[in-house]
């Protein structure tokens, strides 16, 4: 058995079938499927350690608490960031992003300031940043992509002014999946006193990432797309800009005394954790991230390698196919293709691939502007895991094959 | 001409001929690739039929007394399943059309073999053949 059998072996959704056919799952970069170990911890978390955390002091509660701040060690090692209270807990990236649009923003942004967002961003990471760009009468500019998908990083240098407050940026577009040279832009930005937020929605999956060799400033990523429980997510931001942020909401854990007269609030993380947390599915990053360094094996990754370039050379020797994100090195792109296909619909071809056993996404991807960007109503995209065959890609080629004969009649 | 129930029984009995649901796609594309031309100064923002995935038109006007139902979609299965809907209501008065509870749809067990997005697109068509007929009434 392979390496990679044996993992996809503790993922029971990939033995599942659909229409009688053995599902091929090929759409990761929405959310990935979930190992035993997530699903076991996230039962125990329900059996065995189900209290609130902190606040009381009887036996269960310590337990769950444990749970939950061990995690958060686990993910500050994963990240390799500074201290564990640089290590904030949310629903996802969404999430932590909107975090940071409103603390960052009460902190630092003022009428007239700027932020800079990159022309590939998913909306969650555009959304915020108009709604804070609205709340406070700043301005938001936009870095480019050229027509390869690449993030125009020349044009960063007249794009920043002192007046601009914060970039934000994809670490892998969720559409093109090219890798952004976050390391470049971040020296960019600071040198011009401006700090950077990546969405690593999508990065935190494919690549190691150390949050102190990338020097951000903040760094966000879901759960549910790195096989831990969906509603689960970090925020890394550095402590220094943390300690100066407000607190996003108010309530539950984040304070330090109420008084009618004033509040008083937790220091870091609990500032920025209000509310009942997560407490079942957070813990299941702990196995998710273990999960996530077994899948870093050889094998594995070169199973992801033959993927990879078995889906560049198909796509690009077909003349009735256009692929958005076609970097000129293929160390930049992972193993995420988004397409279209000559006079045909993106949607048609994602209904018949399902009836094929397929699962891929057709639409918008949430990034309506990167649509207009490239004129299109949408693509079709299929994204790979670690625990996906080459086989799958063949059967996906083969299967595209068939829906290309079927709708051109 | 059929009667409604007539219209709607032969598409059921159509639909129920194939057992595997590519193939039911296959009749669909067909029926989609069957629709006669739609002017493009037709593709308007009010035609457009709001809540599917893939842009949908439709377009009425009344011929003695009957309303007539012209459409199309950018996405071929889509406009399968708009050229099924045409087929079965258009060149019929509206009170008949408005009258009707469209649970044929039903019947044919597309509903469930759409995912939620599209099966609300499919809701959509359906909402808003009814209304216009309703409002010719």
């Amino acid at each position: 058995m392979t390496q990679v059998e044996k993992i996809r072996q503790e993922f029971p959704e990939l033995g599942e079938r659909v229409y009688g056919k053995p599902l091929v799952y090929l759409d990761n970069a929405a959310t990935s499927q979930r190992p035993l170990s997530v699903i076991r911890k996230w039962t125990e978390m329900s059996e065995k350690y189900n209290a609130n955390l902190h606040r009381a002091v009887h036996r269960i509660a310590d337990l769950a608490t444990a749970e939950y701040e061990s995690t958060r060690d686990a993910v500050r090692d994963f990240l390799n960031a500074g201290s564990r209270e640089e290590i904030i807990f949310t629903s996802g990236a969404t999430a932590s992003i909107n975090l940071v649009a409103f603390s960052f923003g009460e902190a630092f942004v003022h009428a007239g300031d700027e932020i800079v967002v990159g022309e590939a961003e998913h909306h969650s990471d555009i959304v915020p940043w108009q709604m804070l760009c609205e709340r406070k009468g700043a301005v938001l500019k936009v870095l480019p992509v050229d027509e390869r998908g690449r993030l125009c990083i020349e044009r960063l240098p007249e794009l920043l002014t002192e007046r601009t407050k914060l970039l934000c940026v994809a670490h892998i577009s969720n559409v093109l999946g090219i890798v952004s040279p976050v390391k470049e832009i971040v020296n960019i930005c600071h040198s011009r006193n401006c700090a950077v937020l990546v969405d690593g929605a999508q990065g935190i999956v494919h690549e190691g990432v150390d949050v102190r060799d990338l020097g951000c400033d903040f760094y966000a990523f879901s759960g549910h797309k790195l096989y831990a429980a969906p509603g689960t997510g970090v925020l890394y931001g550095r402590r220094e800009l943390l300690d100066q942020m407000p607190p996003y909401m108010g309530g539950g854990e984040m304070i330090g005394t109420v008084r009618w007269s004033g509040t008083t609030y937790a220091p870091l993380p609990q500032k920025f954790e209000a509310g009942t947390q997560n407490i079942a599915g957070t813990p299941t990053l702990r196995p998710a991230i273990e999960m996530a360094e077994a899948m870093r094996d050889p094998a594995v990754l070169e199973n992801m390698e033959a993927i990879k370039s078995f889906m560049l050379n198909r796509l690009r020797s077909d003349k009735r196919i256009r692929l958005f994100g076609d970097p000129t090195d293929d160390k930049d792109k992972i193993p995420l293709f988004s397409f279209s296909v000559e006079h045909l619909h993106h949607e048609d071809l994602a209904l018949i691939l399902d009836k094929m056993g397929v699962a891929v996404r057709s639409g918008q991807m949430c990034a309506e502007p990167l649509m207009d960007r490239f004129g299109v109503t949408g693509m079709l995209r299929v994204s790979f895991a670690p625990y996906n065959t080459l086989q799958e890609a063949e059967y996906l080629m083969d299967s595209l094959e068939r829906a290309i004969k079927m709708l051109e009649g | 001409m059929k009667t409604l129930q007539e219209a709607q029984s032969e598409v059921i009995e159509d639909f129920s001929m194939y057992d595997e649901w590519l193939d039911k796609y296959e009749y669909l594309i067909d029926l989609g690739h069957r629709l006669p031309p739609f002017p493009e100064e037709l593709k308007t923002e009010d035609r457009l039929i709001k809540g599917c995935q893939s842009r949908v038109w439709l377009d009425t006007t009344l011929e003695d007394g009957n309303l007539v139902f012209r459409a199309d979609s950018d996405a071929i299965i889509t406009k399968g399943i708009i050229s099924l809907l045409v087929g079965v209501y258009s060149g019929r008065p509206a009170a008949e059309i408005a009258a009707d509870d469209f649970s044929f749809v039903d019947r044919l067990g597309l509903r469930e073999n759409l995912s939620p997005t599209r099966a609300g697109g499919l809701a959509s068509m359906i909402a808003t053949i009814r209304e216009t007929a309703r409002k010719y009434v």
